[in-house]
């Protein structure tokens, strides 16, 4: 339990100095982490289902995209949750996210292994399909631009510094709401679906209807990062719900750490690091995180937040290690 | 809508699922054999289009530039088959080497700007900079040596991340080499033709896809039907673990199929390549197709790959006439429910 306090702690400083670094960078640094932290809302949804139920999803961009349409369509067409009433579309963005992966569900949740990853990755391409396609509701290709700005509610969000800070109490809030829930007897019951699950079957437990819940909780938050998505980005395209963008959500969930919630934003602030700041440094950037993700396949399975793991493992156990060379080895 | 209009957008449908065809195909046998989702396999079509490119650019021939897209391809599948997803022995050394040469590159670059010139010459700065990142590899070579990889070929969803980090490599590759711009591949003059039959224009390069669809179809159906090799390929779609003790080599057929199903996509990339162009970003556009063809038809059959593909064409082709706006809709719509009551698709076993 000393290294799980540690690791809370260590996990609160960060974000503590994440907080009072951001006012002093410019405002180029602060849209990036804003959207960084969305981002890493999404990841972290994904991290329910793949981390905590087993569950490889390669279409959450799918409730992601969903709530970012449903913020720019309210929001252009009737005027809606540019005011106050940004605080109902928060639970309205929770809602269709959970209401989409409850339908979705309903196909998804019966597939495992590959077919799961196959049917998610067809639903997530219906979404994109209408996205697309559905001019006169989406704008196709062009997609929506958030006409009236960002929410104004005595708070001016159009400043980025004061919509990081927004953005981060919904972080803070779901790493914690999702925290509870991984460490609520309904979190222990997907792990021991995860680990092994005709046994949890025999034990008489739900297996289906708790996958079920654990995909409708991740569609919902999926749906809130995508509500904050239209906001912080000022448009909504065919990109937000496009396959790459489920197969980042996939990737920065494994790169960071799958089964940790926090390691999704580690992985969304490294993905967004490369993708957005190394690349106007260097045009090559896209080597260094298609070879940033092909190393930590290989070599941290467990991301990286496996990382004190590995090393310890590296330290006590040598002999091991030869054992293992040595049966690989071709005879 | 008389009946000119269906003929023609079934005839349509028909040529660009005879290209689907040349991709799904690929997918389906890789998935088939060795139960990865192999999502570079976009990036083997697109690339495909971009090696023609550039044989075209150089010889002028398109009818070279097809043979040898597609070998090219398929070296390079085979090359990431061996080292990557199914390393055996001495393949691991070999890939710890590259990765190591990779990351001393990607150092070097870091470090360029600072670094001295001491050669002279264009010829002095390449000798300078291959030294420079040999010397950096050998101690990240060490390194790598002792933190040895985590064995991936038990575990599926690592593999198919991996073949997305390679996505990614491939698509930055493509950018660097040959640039950002929309390239239409020409080809021969005698099938930019078309031909008239009852006042339908049909274009000779679309029949061309369907015949040459066809042909490579019925070569690979005799080959899996017809050959010991083929036997061997259908076994290990079956039960891989039987296959191995009853004797076949798995290892060899599922470096086979990898590199087949890379040609074939490539292939796929300079045929559609000139109705469809070649662009940064059509690697990831014809993925979801290709695995829309591959879950319908069932993952591991070649028939089920042609039905697949057939299908998907007639739906995009009508879908996009009919109810644009939901185009993409009706083509994945198929998908899911196909998945949701016969997760092996139409033609695929268990």
């Amino acid at each position: 339990m000393g290294t799980q306090n540690f690791k809370i702690a260590a996990v609160i400083v960060s974000l503590l100095a994440l907080l009072i670094v951001i006012p002093y960078c410019n405002s180029f640094v602060v849209l990036l982490a804003t959207r960084a932290m969305v981002f890493a809302i999404l990841a972290m949804s994904l991290d329910i289902l793949l981390g905590f139920t087993g569950l490889a999803s390669l279409g959450q961009a799918a409730y992601f995209g969903v709530g970012a349409y449903l913020t720019a369509i309210l929001a252009n067409n009737y005027g809606f949750g540019l005011k106050w009433d940004f605080w109902l579309m928060i639970p309205i963005g929770m809602a269709v996210g959970g209401v989409l992966a409850a339908f979705f569900g309903l196909f998804a949740i019966r597939a495992t292994g590959t077919y799961f990853l196959m049917i998610t990755l067809a639903l997530g391409q219906c979404v994109w399909g209408l996205a697309y396609r559905w001019n006169s509701m989406t704008g196709g290709d062009n997609g929506i631009t958030m006409k009236g700005g960002r929410p104004q509610f005595g708070i001016d969000l159009s400043n980025d510094i004061n919509f990081f800070y927004l953005t981060f109490a919904f972080f803070a809030a779901t790493l914690l709401a999702l925290y509870v829930l991984v460490r609520s007897p309904f979190g222990k019951s997907l792990l021991g679906i995860r680990e092994r699950e005709l046994r949890m079957r025999i034990l008489g437990y739900n297996v289906w209807l708790h996958k079920y819940a654990a995909f409708i909780i991740a569609g919902a938050f999926g749906g809130l990062s995508g509500v904050l998505w239209a906001h912080a980005n000022g448009i909504v395209t065919p990109e937000t719900v496009v396959l790459t963008t489920s197969v980042d959500a996939l990737l920065m969930t494994v790169l960071g750490g799958a089964g940790t919630l926090v390691g999704g934003a580690i992985g969304s602030a490294i993905v967004f690091g490369l993708r957005e700041y190394v690349s106007t440094l260097v045009p090559w950037w896209q080597y260094v995180l298609g070879g940033v993700y092909v190393l930590t396949i290989l070599y941290l399975p467990t991301g990286l937040m496996g990382i004190p793991e590995r090393i310890k493992q590296w330290r006590t156990s040598p002999k091991k290690r030869e054992t293992t060379k040595m049966a690989s080895a071709p005879s | 809508m008389g009946t000119q209009f269906w003929i023609v957008q079934a005839f349509n449908g028909v040529s660009y699922g005879a290209l689907l065809f040349l991709v799904g195909a690929g997918l389906s046998l890789i998935f088939g054999v060795m139960r990865i989702v192999n999502l570079s396999h976009g990036s083997y079509f697109l690339l495909g289009g971009y090696v023609a490119l550039s044989v075209i650019g150089t010889t002028g021939s398109w009818l070279l530039s097809i043979p040898i897209a597609a070998l090219t391809i398929a070296v390079v599948g085979l090359i990431m088959e061996r080292l990557f997803l199914r390393p055996e022995g001495r393949a691991k050394l070999v890939r710890d080497a590259v990765i190591a040469l990779g990351i001393a590159l990607v150092i070097r670059l870091l470090i360029g700007p600072v670094l001295p010139r001491l050669l002279p010459g264009q010829i002095g700065t390449i000798i300078q900079v291959t030294l420079v990142v040999i010397v950096l590899a050998i101690p990240v070579f060490l390194i790598l040596q002792r933190i040895s990889a985590v064995a991936i070929e038990a575990d599926v969803l690592r593999q198919v991340l991996m073949t997305v980090g390679f996505a990614f490599l491939f698509q930055q590759a493509a950018l660097d080499i040959w640039g950002g711009n929309n390239f239409d591949i020409q080809p021969p003059g005698a099938l930019t033709q078309s031909l008239v039959i009852g006042g339908i224009y049909l274009p000779i390069y679309r029949l061309f896809m369907i015949v040459g669809a066809l042909v490579i179809g019925i070569v690979l159906w005799l080959a899996m039907e017809k050959t010991r090799m083929g036997a061997a390929v259908r076994a290990t779609v079956d039960d891989a673990q039987m296959a191995r003790g009853v004797g076949i080599d798995t290892n060899k057929i599922s470096m086979l199929i990898f590199a087949l199903g890379a040609g074939m996509a490539a292939l796929g990339g300079v045929i559609g390549g000139a109705f469809l162009g070649v662009y940064p970003g059509l690697d990831f556009e014809m993925l979801p197709i290709a695995f829309a063809v591959v879950i319908i038809g069932g993952m591991g059959s070649l028939g089920g790959a042609a039905i697949g593909a057939l299908l998907v064409g007639l739906a995009d082709n009508f879908g996009k006439a009919l109810f644009p706006e939901l185009a993409y809709f009706t083509l994945y719509a198929p998908m899911v429910l196909i998945l949701a009551i016969k997760p092996t698709g139409l033609f695929g076993r268990d």
